[in-house]
């Protein structure tokens, strides 16, 4: 019971730096850092002190909340150092790698097992991580049942790693991953790939496959939420990224907590954008300059991509999540009569002498200025083309920013994560943060109602 | 590079001083600000507040232009200095005199309402601490297009500060208003000066000034100049073209007449994509709805020659487009994204019932005839309860999904 999904609103955003379809070998990085702030919600209990030598998929630590949710160290090595924040938080953990890897063994998994064994095989190993949950957009909580789980093999967000390339081959991993987590649901798996794609997520077993097609944010998993299957209230989907099943399939296959991925590095700040072989939490200066950045160049690094991804320094870290890393000038620079003199090389909705709309095919390179100065809410209508959901964008917005718990309860609050509401945040005339505003709603709600 | 680093280093050196806001505000109009994102989007289209004000402007250039000249036009005419010009690009119309009659006159009007305006917006601003908002761009250039020509500058003022303060700043500033701050000026002047803003005697420069010379005993004629809505409202006879009305060489507040001028700059807003076309055209919808309503009665004979209605209710029901200060309220007012409904179904609502009341008003307030003024301010009021009722639709299904899947 495949269901295409076909949407009109939304807005592909052209930009220059698309990383060219060829696999390097980063050079292997000495040294790891994992962030618990990557895990939203999450407070850490540490089990591995400074000084202590893990091995990779060896817990870090655990959930405060859950003991049996572990978080893994992607490599072996000596924890070099635990930098912590105020009231002894903790920011990161420093791993610096061994030169040969050793793996803990989990043990091969026997994929016939059922829901309970799974959950704690999953929750064990690390893999938890991987899964996410809607309402909040936090990590799954482990003592509920899913109505069903959501998997977008499809990247239509401004120059991501294309997934069909990234995966190619791992029909295997993929596969025992998605018949691992068909166990843990009342409801089905949803996979969706793009409608012209000959993605290996495309032919699963144990999963609905959906064709996507139509502007991005068509790839998002909101938006296949969205049109598959709404949340509604007291009502939980899970969402697992594409790239993060290859993990969790090796580990159900070999017992291995393989943390490898091929993430793409792409942006126009970049010499020769291209794909790179490498591990999460790997710093991002084995991979960036060679042929890549300037160093010392005004540039802005994300690990993510421009819309969402987090914004890092020349020295940090790939983040647990990501699979790619944007490049792209930094914009902190005056420019004259910027507000009314034509424009023709940046991105516009509108075409208030923004000519953008006259090259549609045109490939843009866009810098980090904000174009304007921050407002409040004035133009109307603007989100909303770019908007897919079913769901009043400003006016949810609003009801986050004045708090309204039931307003937003009603108006839709446990549908969206903050990426859901990244284009309208990119056409917002007023610069509001929308996705800042949404992730804090969500929290409150989070806090309040749980 | 001097000029743009001179003022960064101004900039950052009076970082903490209270009336930086006012300096920033110059300084923002020069060079675009050199912000950058921070988490969230990394990158931002390319609009702004102060792009779309300036586009709304753009649209406005041609029927303040316009405006200018019909004033010099309508004043020399009234005298019997010129023979009436025929059609659009007639001779006695674009002439270098009326010009100057058009420029000594309206520039004073531009002048006074952006300089009061934007004095009460810094004020406004370094008492509060934020940037100085672009609303009052837009504000600024509708005032003088829709007040008399012969307003007093004193009145014009006081009207100024009433309706950025009370119509704007209290609530909060630009976004935050529930009433379209130039209408509120208007509706100021309105109310607290009416014979300066209705009658026979306003809307022609110099016609006041002729009356009190004849009333100081000078022989000289009079001359005045009737709206055609005032012509209608005492049931006269119109002497006017309805291509004279489509062209706008009437009289009238300053820029509002040309109905021609006006549905380009509509075009244009539309093209732009800032202005709503959904808005204008239920606008439109609306209006003819309600005047066909009202020819219907008189062609049923509900209404006859002798009622004090029949003079607009009789009057073509597609004319109301073309007279008084219809077409321009709904292409530039109406339209207004902070006081309309703000959800796209809302809008055609919203908009329907504008041009319907002000038909309305229009035909059963013969005293003052210009309605679409006053429909727009009554629907400001009420577009928050329209948007209410659409969001409220959103709620309902999904509140109707959650039923489903519980029963």
């Amino acid at each position: 019971m495949s269901k295409d999904i076909k949407i009109k609103k939304g807005l592909n955003i052209e930009l220059i730096g698309e990383a060219e379809k060829t696999i390097e070998n980063a050079i292997i990085s000495n040294s790891y850092t994992i962030r618990p702030e990557d895990f939203h919600s999450i407070i850490p209990k540490l089990v591995a002190k400074e000084g202590t030598h893990v091995k990779a998929g060896e817990t870090l630590f655990y959930n405060k909340d859950n003991e049996n949710m572990k978080f893994v160290s992607p490599v072996s090595g000596e924890i070099a150092e635990v930098l912590r924040g105020p009231r002894r938080r903790i920011d990161a953990i420093k791993i610096i790698a061994d030169k040969a890897q050793t793996f803990l063994d989990h043990g091969t998994f026997d994929l016939n097992s059922d829901a309970e064994k799974t959950k704690a095989h999953l929750l064990a190993s690390g893999c938890w991580a991987f899964i996410k949950q809607r309402p909040y957009d936090v990590i799954a909580k482990a003592d509920v049942m899913p109505k069903a789980i959501f998997i977008s093999g499809y990247a239509s967000a401004p120059l991501a790693a294309d997934l069909d390339f990234t995966l190619a081959g791992k029909e295997a991993e993929l596969q025992a991953a998605v018949t691992a987590l068909s166990k843990l649901t009342e409801g089905s798996v949803h996979v969706s790939v793009g409608d012209q794609s000959k993605s290996p997520l495309a032919n699963l077993q144990n999963a609905t496959t959906h064709k996507v097609s139509g502007p991005h944010p068509s790839g998002n998993v909101g938006t296949l939420i969205n049109k598959v299957s709404p949340v509604n209230k007291g009502e939980t989907v899970w969402t697992v990224n594409a790239q993060d099943l290859v993990i969790i399939g090796e580990l159900l296959l070999t017992g291995k907590f393989n943390a490898e991925r091929i993430i793409a590095l792409a942006g126009s700040s970049v010499q020769k954008p291209r794909y790179f072989k490498t591990k999460l939490g790997a710093e991002i200066a084995t991979m960036v300059y060679d042929n890549g950045v300037e160093r010392d160049s005004n540039a802005r690094f994300i690990s993510g991509n421009v819309l969402s991804g987090k914004q890092i320094q020349p020295d940090g870290h790939l983040d647990y999540y990501s699979n790619v890393i944007t490049v792209i000038p930094e914009g902190d620079d005056y420019e004259f009569f910027g507000w009314n003199k034509p424009i023709f090389n940046k991105i516009s909705t509108s075409r208030a002498l923004t000519f953008s709309w006259l090259t549609p095919k045109k490939k843009f390179d866009l810098n980090t200025n904000t174009n304007g100065e921050h407002r409040a809410f004035v133009t109307t209508g603007t989100y909303e083309e770019v908007f897919p959901l079913d769901i009043y964008p400003m006016q949810i917005l609003k009801a986050c920013m004045y708090k309204d718990l039931d307003e937003m309860e009603a108006l839709g609050m446990y549908e969206v994560a903050p990426e859901d509401f990244a284009l309208t945040e990119f056409v917002c005339v007023s610069k509001q943060p929308h996705q800042k505003i949404i992730r804090e709603g969500l929290d409150l709600m989070l806090k309040e109602i749980g | 590079m001097g000029l743009k680093s001179n003022l960064h280093n101004f900039k950052e050196k009076n970082k903490d001083k209270k009336w930086l806001p006012g300096f920033n505000a110059l300084f923002t109009f020069l060079y675009m600000p050199n912000e950058t994102t921070h988490n969230g989007t990394h990158i931002k289209a390319a609009d702004d507040l102060k792009r779309t004000m300036n586009t709304v402007i753009m649209a406005l250039v041609p029927c303040l232009i316009f405006g200018m000249f019909n004033a010099g036009y309508q004043h020399y005419l009234a005298q019997g200095l010129i023979e009436s010009a025929n059609g659009f690009l007639g001779a006695s119309f674009w002439t270098l005199d009326n010009l100057v009659v058009g420029l000594w006159k309206v520039l004073p009007l531009v002048i006074v309402s952006y300089g009061v305006g934007l004095a009460v917006e810094f004020v406004f601003a370094i008492i509060k601490g934020h940037e100085v908002e672009e609303g009052y761009l837009v504000t600024g250039m509708l005032v003088p297009l829709i007040v008399p020509i012969d307003i007093p500058l004193w009145m014009l003022s006081v009207a100024v500060i009433f309706g950025v303060i009370i119509g704007k700043e209290v609530f909060g500033g630009t976004g935050m208003n529930i009433l379209n701050p130039a209408l509120t000026i208007r509706a100021f002047l309105f109310f607290a000066y009416p014979t300066w803003m209705s009658g026979d005697k306003v809307w022609i420069h110099g016609a006041v000034e002729r009356d009190q010379m004849i009333a100081a005993g000078q022989n000289v004629d009079a001359i005045s100049g009737e709206t055609i809505l005032g012509t209608l409202a005492q049931g006269k006879e119109v002497a006017y073209s309805v291509w004279d009305m489509f062209y706008g060489i009437i009289p009238g507040s300053v820029g509002e007449t040309s109905t021609l001028l006006i549905l380009v700059g509509a075009l244009f807003l539309i093209f732009a994509k800032i202005g709503s076309w959904r808005i204008m055209l239920s606008s439109v919808v609306g209006a003819l709805v309600m005047g066909l309503i009202f020819n219907g009665l008189v062609s049923a004979e509900v209404i006859t020659e002798g009622s004090k209605f029949y003079g607009l209710m009789s009057t073509e029901f597609w004319h109301h487009l073309l007279i008084g200060g219809f077409a321009f309220g709904t292409v530039f007012m109406a339209t207004d994204p902070v006081t309309a409904s703000q959800t796209n179904k809302g809008k055609w609502v919203y908009g329907f019932l504008i041009g319907f009341l002000s038909i309305m008003i229009r035909v059963f307030n013969p005293a003052y005839p210009e309605g679409v003024m006053l429909a727009i301010l009554l629907m400001n009021v009420f577009a928050p309860t329209i948007d209410h009722y659409v969001v409220q639709g959103n709620v309902k299904k999904r509140m109707k999904r959650l039923k489903a899947k519980t029963a």
